[in-house]
């Protein structure tokens, strides 16, 4: 057995980038700047600093952070686009120079055109590309487009095509950044497809994503990147884990007064307090509950209607209900008086964080009272996470045969 | 070895392409094509001829002076070609150079090779006109590969040069399209060396692009067209004047491209 050799050691790279306040690229600027005397305001942005980790041969690495924490400009280094500032990176084996699909297409030249122009930029010659052009097409399926200018094509066989020439490539060393993000399902399946097969073929792949149930799926190891740092570097299950931690409200904050501007409505009463029975919940926690507080500032004769809204983090509705959904009767509220509502939502949350809008309406004239949008947010892990926009525990019975 | 040669391929496969699809968009959308690398230098020929030749009478003294007019404009157009199309080349494939590592250099080289066999074609032009001219070619004509390739040398450099430069200060363009009006006119090309004062002739015949032209009339066309040889009264050392400086700039503005070459991605 062979030891596993390193592909990829990147050592103690930093990346700096000089913004200018005023960019000089005009020899007046040059001269005007060297009269005004004083070293023309430099800002120098720290994208990268003192990273250190090394990818071994046959692994899939992935490579996680927010956006702006400067991944990637790392991936861009790993390229060799970028030159680091400071380290250096070093590279064993083939690499794949290009970061994204579909480098050098040019929409003025037709598909079969781009296939070779694009293949080049892969560094096929015009006859390994005519070898393989017909299973470059047929697994793209854009056979009866390829005489059409690549303008007229729809962004989705643009893509089947890039995604195509792509898989073709030769290298030892893939850098892959977030192409999963476009395309339809049956794109996605096939991106994933060709991933197992990487996999299978044990080549090296840094991937780029902020899809924590792919890094999951197919990463052996990961690393944060948070605010130009390497923060954690260990399995894919840990990094996941730390990634979505990042999203986590911080332990102590009292968020309740600085969000007034979020708050709209005929008034009348105010929602004085959102809070969560937990700040982070588990799969192990039956119910989610918010409390509402609201000072009531009139008597409402007919009592309130209340509802609540709970958003994934893409803003999305995830769940939500109101007093009358419910049949229940309206909340009674009386002048100089304060009120709590508790509402319990069943824990059917996926992984990630959770934004409660709760809202208010007067029983009498339905108009909205007071809506709160983005009041308080929670969060939960959840081992079982699914692609899907919730995660109720779904179980599973095997009847033996004959029973 | 192995890594030096897989990267002069891939290079090289990229040139190829560069080159092709250089071509193919440039006359696209446009009726006749291809022959507009033809007709404008024929075109341009026609209305130099009647101003220069038939108005103002410039050439009188030279043999076959409307061949010896179109070869020095022709080269000179190439050089044109080659300068200002490289101005804003590296700037210009800038989604490319964010996206991909590639050796930059291809872009400038892929430009020189497509203006190239622009020049090429021309010749065909040039052809036709000496046979109308009856202008008798002797072996010398084959001096005109080594000039050419003076003339690549020349404007590549310069073509590095400049590309590289404006990734920094976006002024060098309209500087350069100053200078080149300048150059054109400080170049002797629609005038006979001979009519300006020998002092000045002297100093204008040192520029590399003036030595070409000249040599490659003397050569091709007539023996009227004066090189630097004759200018400076028979030493053969001289030519090494304009070739040094050729050499000089090809050295220098290729080590500066190659050292600016790394940060394209991040300043385009």
């Amino acid at each position: 057995m062979q030891e596993a050799k390193t592909a990829i050691t990147v050592h103690g790279v930093s990346k700096n980038f000089v913004l200018p306040h005023e960019k000089i690229t005009s020899l007046k600027g040059v001269f005007t700047s060297l009269l005004r005397h004083k070293s023309s305001s430099r800002e120098v942005q720290h994208a990268l600093r003192d990273i250190d980790f090394e990818i071994k041969k046959g692994e899939f690495f992935g490579v996680v952070g927010r956006n702006g924490s400067g991944k990637s400009t790392l991936l861009k280094m790993l390229a060799g686009i970028y030159q680091p500032s400071q380290g250096k990176i070093t590279t064993e084996g083939k690499l794949v120079p290009f970061i994204e699909l579909g480098v050098g297409f040019n929409p003025e030249l037709t598909g079969r055109e781009n296939v070779y122009l694009n293949g080049a930029m892969l560094g096929f010659s015009r006859k390994q590309i005519t070898a393989m052009y017909k299973d470059i097409v047929s697994f793209a399926e854009l056979e009866r487009f390829m005489d059409q200018k690549l303008k007229n094509y729809s962004s989705g066989m643009q893509v089947r095509l890039a995604f195509s020439m792509a898989t073709r490539s030769e290298a030892d060393i893939l850098l892959v950044d977030e192409v999963l993000a476009v395309g339809d399902a049956e794109f996605q399946r096939k991106c994933f497809e060709y991933f197992r097969e990487l996999k299978k073929n044990k080549k090296t792949v840094v991937f780029v994503s902020h899809d924590m149930s792919a890094v999951r799926e197919y990463c052996d190891r990961a690393v944060l990147i948070e605010k130009a740092k390497l923060v954690q570097a260990g399995s894919a299950e840990e990094i996941a884990k730390a990634y979505t931690r990042l999203f986590a409200p911080p332990e102590s904050e009292e968020d309740s007064s600085t969000k007034q501007a979020s708050k709209w409505g005929a008034g009348g009463l105010d929602i004085t307090k959102v809070t969560t029975s937990k700040k982070r919940y588990t799969e192990a926690d039956e119910t989610v509950d918010i409390q509402v507080t609201i000072a009531a500032y009139r008597t409402f004769e007919n009592g309130v209607i209340a509802g609540i809204t709970v958003k994934n983090e893409a803003g999305q509705p995830v769940c939500g209900t109101n007093t009358k959904i419910i049949r229940m009767k309206s909340v009674p509220l009386t002048k100089g008086q304060s009120t709590t509502i508790v509402w319990t939502v069943p824990n059917i949350f996926n992984e990630g964080r959770f934004i409660i809008e709760p809202a208010l309406l007067d029983g009498v004239t339905q108009e909205v009272s007071q809506w709160w949008n983005d009041a308080r947010s929670f969060h939960v892990e959840n081992e079982q996470k699914t692609p899907y926009v919730v995660a109720p525990r779904i179980t599973l019975a095997v009847r033996a045969p004959g029973s | 070895m192995r890594k030096i040669v897989q990267r002069y391929t891939y290079s090289l496969i990229l040139l190829r392409e560069l080159v092709r699809t250089d071509f193919k968009l440039r006359y696209q959308n446009s009726a006749l094509g291809y022959l507009w690398s033809l007709l404008r230098p024929l075109f341009l020929f026609i209305i130099l001829y009647f101003v220069f030749v038939r108005f103002l009478k410039v050439g009188k003294g030279i043999q076959h002076y409307p061949v010896y007019l179109l070869l020095g404009i022709v080269l000179w157009n190439y050089f044109v070609e080659v300068t200002t199309g490289s101005v804003g080349a590296i700037v210009g494939k800038s989604d490319l150079l964010r996206k991909i590592n590639f050796p930059k250099y291809v872009i400038i080289l892929a430009g020189s090779f497509s203006a190239l066999i622009n020049l090429l074609l021309n010749f065909i032009i040039i052809g036709i006109f000496m046979l109308l001219n009856h202008v008798a070619v002797s072996w010398h004509a084959l001096l005109l590969f080594p000039l050419i390739a003076e003339l690549f040398i020349f404007s590549i450099a310069m073509a590095f040069f400049l590309s590289a430069l404006f990734v920094k200060f976006r002024d060098v363009s309209y500087i350069w399209d100053v200078v080149i009006q300048a150059a054109f006119y400080a170049t002797p090309i629609l005038y006979p060396l001979t009519q300006v004062p020998h002092r000045i002739g002297k100093f204008l015949i040192l520029n590399p692009m003036a030595q070409i032209v000249q040599d490659a009339r003397h050569v091709l066309v007539t023996t009227d067209s004066q090189t630097i040889y004759q200018v400076f009264g028979g030493d053969r050392l001289i030519w090494s004047i304009p070739v040094g400086l050729t050499i000089l700039l090809a050295v220098s503005s290729g080590w500066y491209f190659k050292s600016q070459s790394k940060n394209f991605a991040e300043e385009v």
